[in-house]
């Protein structure tokens, strides 16, 4: 029962960080069809919002708040993620609908240049960024009715873009002169150490887990009840399935499918960021840091089915508790008396870089079987 | 056409440029008789650029330091080092294209560089093809002996053996069994052949191994595997790489795999610069063991260590490849001097058997081009630095190791023409 018990968690331990850091890309690549190579480095932007959260919250002033950084983080990193990656939409990605080469190119080009930008730009410059592209992209969508449909309006929006760049130079500067781990640009890895309450175990039915996994099972599991509400309940949610759907036909229909493409693909590219959340948990918080987790984000992607968030969760967790089994060696103290040829391919197999080896032998075996996934889409985009 | 040729020659006027910077060195003085450039070949950009900068640094610091007490004197003349950086990009191919490179085109006398084994074994084949010379400054597998390379670092009975020997006997866990985790490439799984050996003989028992495939951070099922072989605490070796360890570190500690709960972590990559990476909170109690450590209280380590700081900046630190890096450059001058000119094959026959002093103590250079060093084992501190616990003699380099099964019995020897490589002794 405990063997059993700490395989299962370990399994799911191992799978929320596949399902965490793949759920955005489930959405990106699985509704908008877009391959995006760069999912990883908006990962490593969640991880780096978390560092630099952690040093924020250090200054005398937030210290009382230290505990609860963590929290703030998630939130945070959803929006530089979503941020940066709406502004590759607008820039990028629109232009390249349809032509999936291309696509892949040029964010693998700005995977590329986002690793050298957190290599050489110091983080408190970076933020500043972040803030001012914030500033600037949102802050004309607040303006009143009146002056949104005024011919002036390109004038206002150059001048809160203005507006946006003085508060993100200013605010660079300003986090820049009070903390100076963060006024210098530098390629070392850095660390995200969790507050004192997340550090240790905990004791369930015998069997102890560490607290730190715990918290990334809880938020996988928050993550993946938000988007899936957010797709099955709201507006904009409905809006997304229908042009997942039949894009020209809700376009007849009158949805916007600019903004459908642009929530969508910021939704997606938030999610990246709050999984950078969860491994800076694990792991340090580098340039490379999601560039490490993209092929298993599309292999979970693909072995769900494209287009279904319920496939890539079996799929997720389906990886990891095989690769548990597989990796810890589990079946031979299940069954420690079985026949010696198959203990000892057991045991071949039993270290992490062969179990990754069987896994991807049993994906491209499953896949022969069934190409389109466990749960193929339905509908008409198959037939497009 | 023309504009693919125009683009074409603004990126040639780009390398160029670029070239011209990484020259160094500055203008000559008027105190020198003449200049020669040297080569300096680590990566500056991609996955490996952290350390290996340092090296850069570190070399940079002693020719510095050679040309300010009056340069290489050879023949009566004095002559300024000059270098050429060249990035290695932390690709294997492209050190082998910038060593031939460093070697035809710039016709350097020596070569200071590597880091990686992948990147020295694509490089071994250029440096011996040409036959010219590589200095490589890091603690390695051995397993090899090239008459091109001159080996600084320690090999595996300079740094391993000694430690396994110290876990194993003198420990908190010694008696205890033993569980070897590596990242998955050749220096580990060498480095724990010879472990297991050494285990064996020793009277220990290695109840369990495994390897995480590099990049893989996912270290939750070598802890269940640690927790089942080892249910009481015991012995760990580590050779992971980089910032797996922050990944394995952190994963041990909440796991309860602690050194309050009998477990005690032996690392063979982790010295001071990952210590502050990595962060002392998860490492306290471990151990480690190098040639160098920068907590060594002699004057020739706080020199080396304070003018590193007084040049690079007051928070840099020293570690045991640096201090390889640095000696390997002072060697080079040493042996250039006794032979007295800068030609290949006169400076190897000068090398062997060069001493210096170097920060961690007196070395020499044994006929196997590689270095007989010190060894210290010691224990990681809340201040991210080493607790020194032990110190062995002066330990000779086996090139050919007498633990690993397939290099039992051979050595390597290159002043006698009818030993080389690998003889039987």
């Amino acid at each position: 029962m405990e063997l059993l018990l700490d395989s299962l968690f370990n399994g799911v331990a191992i799978g929320s960080v596949l399902l965490v850091a793949a759920l955005g890309l489930a959405i990106v690549f699985g509704l908008m069809g877009v391959i995006n190579l760069a999912h990883g480095e908006l990962m490593m932007l969640g991880a780096y919002t978390t560092y630099v959260t952690q040093l924020i919250f250090k200054l005398p002033i937030l210290k009382p708040f230290y505990n609860s950084y963590i929290i703030v983080s998630i939130f945070l990193a959803f929006i530089v993620s979503g941020v940066v990656g709406i502004l590759l939409e607008k820039t990028i990605i629109r232009k390249l609908y349809g032509s999936p080469l291309e696509t892949l190119l040029a964010t693998w080009g700005v995977s590329l240049i986002l690793q050298q930008f957190v290599r050489s730009v110091p983080l408190a410059y970076g933020t500043g960024l972040v803030i001012s592209l914030l500033i600037g992209l949102f802050l004309p969508s607040t303006f009143p009715y009146k002056i949104k449909e005024s011919i002036n309006f390109k004038y206002f929006k150059f001048s809160s873009w203005i507006f946006a760049a003085l508060t993100g130079v200013l605010s660079g500067s300003l986090i820049s002169s009070s903390v100076s781990k963060l006024s210098r640009a530098s390629a070392r890895n850095v660390d995200v150490t969790a507050p004192s309450w997340m550090r240790g175990q905990v004791e369930i039915i015998g069997t102890t887990f560490p607290k730190t996994r715990l918290m990334i099972i809880i938020i996988t599991l928050i993550s993946v009840i938000a988007i899936t509400l957010f797709l099955n309940q709201s507006a904009w949610g409905m809006r997304i399935r229908a042009v997942t759907q039949n894009r020209k036909m809700s376009d007849c229909l009158g949805i916007s499918t600019e903004k459908v493409d642009i929530i969508t693909f910021g939704i997606g590219s938030g999610l990246a960021g709050v999984a950078g959340v969860a491994v800076s948990l694990l792991g340090s918080v580098g340039p490379n840091v999601g560039g490490n987790y993209i092929v298993g984000c599309f292999m979970v992607v693909v072995l769900g089915g494209v287009g279904n968030l319920l496939g890539t969760v079996l799929a997720s967790f389906g990886i990891g508790i095989m690769t548990d089994l597989i990796g810890a060696g589990r079946l031979l103290s299940i069954w420690p008396d079985m026949p010696l040829p198959l203990s000892n391919t057991i045991n071949f197999f039993a270290t992490t870089s062969m179990a990754r080896v069987m896994i991807f032998a049993l994906i491209v075996i499953f896949l022969q079987f069934k190409p389109t996934g466990l749960f193929p889409q339905k509908g008409r985009m198959v037939e497009n | 056409m023309r504009i693919s040729r125009r683009i074409l020659a603004g990126l040639a006027t780009a390398s160029l440029a670029v070239t011209a910077t990484s020259c160094g060195g500055g203008g000559t003085s008027g105190s020198f008789d003449d200049t020669v450039t040297v080569g300096i070949l680590h990566s500056l950009s991609g996955t490996m650029a952290i350390s290996e900068s340092t090296l850069v640094d570190t070399e940079k610091m002693a020719i510095e330091e050679i040309n300010a007490s009056g340069g290489v004197k050879v023949g009566g003349k004095s002559y300024k080092i000059e270098y050429i950086v060249e990035d290695g990009a932390s690709d294997w191919p492209t050190f082998a294209e910038k060593s031939k490179k460093l070697i035809d085109q710039d016709g350097v006398p020596v070569v200071f560089g590597g880091w990686t084994s992948a990147s020295r074994k694509a490089m071994l084949p250029v440096y011996e093809s040409k036959d010219a010379f590589l200095y490589y400054p890091i603690q390695y597998e051995a397993q090899e002996c090239s008459n091109n390379i001159f080996y600084t670092g320690a090999t595996p009975n300079q740094q391993s053996e000694p430690a396994t020997d110290f876990m194993y006997k003198r420990s908190p866990a010694a008696g205890g069994d033993f569980f070897l985790v590596g990242s998955d490439y050749v220096f580990p799984r060498t480095s724990n052949t010879i472990t297991k050996a050494q285990v064996k003989q020793l009277g220990g028992k290695v109840v369990g191994e495994d390897y995480l495939p590099l990049g893989n951070t996912e270290v939750a099922p070598i802890i269940s595997k640690i927790k089942k072989a080892l249910p009481e605490g015991g012995i760990i070796i580590n050779t992971l790489n980089g910032d797996q360890n922050v990944a394995f570190f952190k994963q041990i500690q909440d796991a309860g795999i602690t050194p309050s709960s009998g477990y005690y972590v032996m690392n063979y990559s982790i010295a001071e610069e990952e210590i502050s990476t990595i962060g002392p909170e998860f490492l306290e109690g471990h151990y480690g063991a190098w040639n160098y450590m920068m907590s060594i209280d002699t004057p020739a380590s706080k020199k080396f260590a304070k003018s590193f700081k007084k040049r690079w900046g007051a928070d840099r630190v020293v570690a045991d490849p640096q201090e390889s890096a640095y000696n390997m450059v002072y060697l080079w001058k040493q042996a250039v001097e006794d032979a007295g000119t800068f030609d290949d094959n006169a400076v190897r026959e000068a090398l062997v058997g060069q001493k210096f002093d170097a920060p961690q103590g007196p070395v020499e250079v044994m006929p196997n081009h590689h270095l007989s060093q010190t060894v210290r084992i010691g224990e990681i501190n809340a201040e991210g630095g080493f607790t020194i616990l032990e110190e062995t003699g002066v330990v000779l380099p086996q090139a050919w190791n007498q633990k690993h099964p397939s290099s039992k019995g051979f050595a390597c020897d290159w002043t006698d023409p009818s030993k080389g490589e690998k003889y039987k002794l």
